[in-house]
């Protein structure tokens, strides 16, 4: 029973996508479907609230190794969860001016806000600039001229990196246009219109069948592992 | 001298009517170029086999200058003299239009008009009758996808009875999927733990349940060798639903005390929070092992490279192809697009499983039939040109293939 409901659950609402998406008086169910996993997905994330005050609070407790992170965690959720609930800083909203919460808790200047625009919006950008020093580490031991495949992937992304900048620009611009083909932002865009674009098509294609047939073997329940395994 | 003024005036007389008629008109040599005429015959229809959205223009080429038009406009309006409001446009040379988002069930007027290239428009030309866009049972212009699903599902079906029957199916080595078992078993060696993150997306994308089947086979091995494997998660349903894979995992492997459902936990839903904490965890706890399996974007490379630097064995698969490249560069092993969605069947080696890979085959043939025809219309198209009646028909048959059986 623990499976099959969860099982009919899957079949049924992956059967309705389908049809709803071939038949149009029955687009509605669909965009039905798709509220109810809303629904489903905002209930989930008190579920998710509670463990992350759980675990953390559990570490620090416990004294657990980068238990200090822990507790800034609990700190940091709990202050803005607070902020955002009460509306802190949040005026009234002109259509109701005399009900205290009615502002929009994200008004600019409110304490929401706050919190977002000066802690989370930069500590995201650090995050994501981080990957730039990764992509460069990454990349240099992928280039490295060990066989031939490697050196054919060297060549290839000098060529790409050096296409995308003005100094390569300007080093083959002498090549007279008989020969244009030749300048190195022209092999740029040939081998990315071609190779790159021939190379991800394929793998496309095989993600599209390989999409499609674990959906058909999901919901038939052909494949229940991710239900933990195949046996009741 | 007469005979010479009058053979001139005779001459006069007679160009006249041939210098007037390629004189300019008026408004011409006055520097303004007149109205184009206007499209005859506009008739409208509901267009067939859609959600009832659509009407159906179609028109003749207004018949003086029609070298001239540069467009179409498209005008609706709900009666035949009240407002009408811009619809759409249509290219030169075109005699008809599908005009879409209208409202289903509600009259509809139309009318066409000709532009010119100095931009002047013409007198509209007007449908006489209300066209009511209705809604048909099926969306035909979904009807070839529909089709190449049926055929493909078909053959997947197919391919799982034929491997119930007990006919073998056999099933390429993939490397990735090799290296689970031998990473879980260095983690156990080294006794460090075994870190699985199953993307950033939630259960209704595929790439996740996919992550989850690999996750039950990790956690089924972890439970053999009494490894930890740690599940941290950016969306609550993932969290429940690995919490159950894992548990149900270790009941099949015989050991349910060792579930230890703390170790499956919520962080966050923000992308580079989550990425945040994972790598402050790796670079703290440094698992033997790391997992990565799901849909995951600029992260990867992050987490990928903070694998690296801390020497963890790393297994990643992803239907990603923007992150693919990072997963290869930083990662010893990668799933590659479908590689990643036969993994549940490949791990499992259930027959049923196993059967579904074949008939996954069956639609990489219909594929590639599709590519070569494509590709050899297209290239005689080409070869032969337009003009030729060969290649106007090769060059109709491409334009089908493009506009109708692949949109």
């Amino acid at each position: 029973m623990k499976r099959n409901i969860p099982l009919l659950i899957t079949f049924l609402g992956g059967f309705v996508l389908i049809i709803a998406y071939f038949i149009p008086a029955t687009q509605g169910w669909g965009e039905t479907a798709a509220i109810w996993f809303d629904i489903l997905a905002a209930i989930a994330f008190i579920l998710g609230g509670g463990n992350l005050l759980r675990i953390h609070l559990k570490k620090v407790s416990d004294r657990k190794q980068g238990w200090a992170y822990s507790a800034i965690t609990v700190a940091a959720f709990l202050l803005t969860l607070i902020v955002g609930v009460l509306k802190v800083g949040v005026h009234p909203s002109p259509d109701f001016p005399d009900v205290a919460w009615s502002g929009n808790y994200r008004e600019i200047g409110s304490a929401f806000w706050w919190l977002y625009e000066y802690a989370f919006k930069p500590l995201t950008a650090t995050m994501f600039a981080m990957l730039a020093f990764y992509i460069a580490s990454a990349a240099f031991r992928a280039f490295r001229a060990k066989n031939f495949e490697a050196i054919l992937l060297l060549g290839t992304a000098f060529i790409i990196l050096l296409g995308r900048t003005f100094a390569g620009v300007f080093l083959t611009s002498w090549i007279p246009d008989s020969l244009s083909a030749l300048r190195i932002e022209n092999m740029t865009i040939y081998i990315m219109s071609v190779f790159n674009t021939a190379g991800n098509r394929a793998i496309m294609i095989g993600i599209a069948l390989g999409v499609a047939s674990t959906s058909l073997k999901v919901l038939l329940g052909v494949d229940r592992s991710y239900l933990g395994s195949g046996e009741d | 001298m007469k005979l010479s003024l009058a053979i001139l005036v005779l001459l006069t007389v007679a160009w006249t009517p041939v210098v007037l008629a390629q004189a300019p008109p008026p408004e011409q040599a006055a520097g303004i170029a007149p109205a184009p005429e206007p499209p005859t015959g506009l008739t409208a229809q509901d267009h067939g086999w859609d959600d009832g959205t659509k009407v159906d223009l179609s028109w003749t080429a207004p018949a003086v200058a029609p070298v001239r038009i540069k467009k179409y406009n498209i005008y609706a309006g709900e009666s035949a003299e009240g407002e009408f409001s811009p619809a759409g446009e249509a290219e030169h040379g075109a005699t008809h239009a599908v005009v879409e988002k209208l409202v289903r069930g509600k009259p509809y007027f139309f009318r066409v008009t000709a532009v010119d290239t100095a931009g002047a428009e013409s007198p509209p030309a007007v449908t006489t009758a209300a066209v009511v866009p209705t809604r048909q049972w099926f969306d035909g212009d979904r009807f070839y996808l529909f089709i190449v699903i049926f055929i493909f599902c078909g053959s997947v079906i197919y391919w799982i009875y034929h491997a119930r029957a007990g006919r073998e199916v056999k099933v390429r080595k993939i490397a990735g999927l090799e290296a689970v078992d031998e990473a879980v078993g260095r983690a156990t060696e080294m006794g460090r733990s075994c870190l699985f993150i199953a993307g950033i997306q939630d259960m209704n994308d595929i790439q996740t349940i996919a992550g989850l089947s690999i996750l039950s086979r990790v956690s089924k091995v972890a439970a053999e060798f009494d490894a930890k494997v740690e599940v941290p998660t950016s969306r609550s349903l993932v969290m429940t639903a690995a919490r159950e894979t894992v548990q149900a995992a270790y009941l099949s492997a015989g050991r349910p005390e060792a579930y230890n459902q703390d170790l499956i936990y919520y962080v966050t839903d923000e992308q580079f929070g989550f990425v945040a904490y994972i790598q402050g965890m790796m670079s703290r706890e440094k698992p033997a092992a790391c997992f990565y399996m799901g849909a995951f974007f600029a992260e990867s490379l992050i987490l990928a490279e903070m694998g690296n630097t801390i020497g963890a064995i790393q297994v990643a698969g992803t239907a990603m192809p923007a992150q693919l490249p990072f997963f290869v560069a930083a990662c010893d092993y990668t799933l590659i697009g479908e590689e990643f969605f036969a993994a549940s069947a490949y791990l499992s080696g259930e027959p049923d499983q196993l059967g579904s890979l074949k008939g996954q085959d069956v639609g990489k043939i219909i594929v590639a039939v599709g590519i070569v025809i494509g590709v050899i219309l297209a290239t005689l198209a080409n070869i032969l040109g337009p003009q030729s009646g060969m290649g106007e028909s090769l060059q109709h048959a491409v334009d089908f293939l493009r506009n109708q059986v692949l949109t």
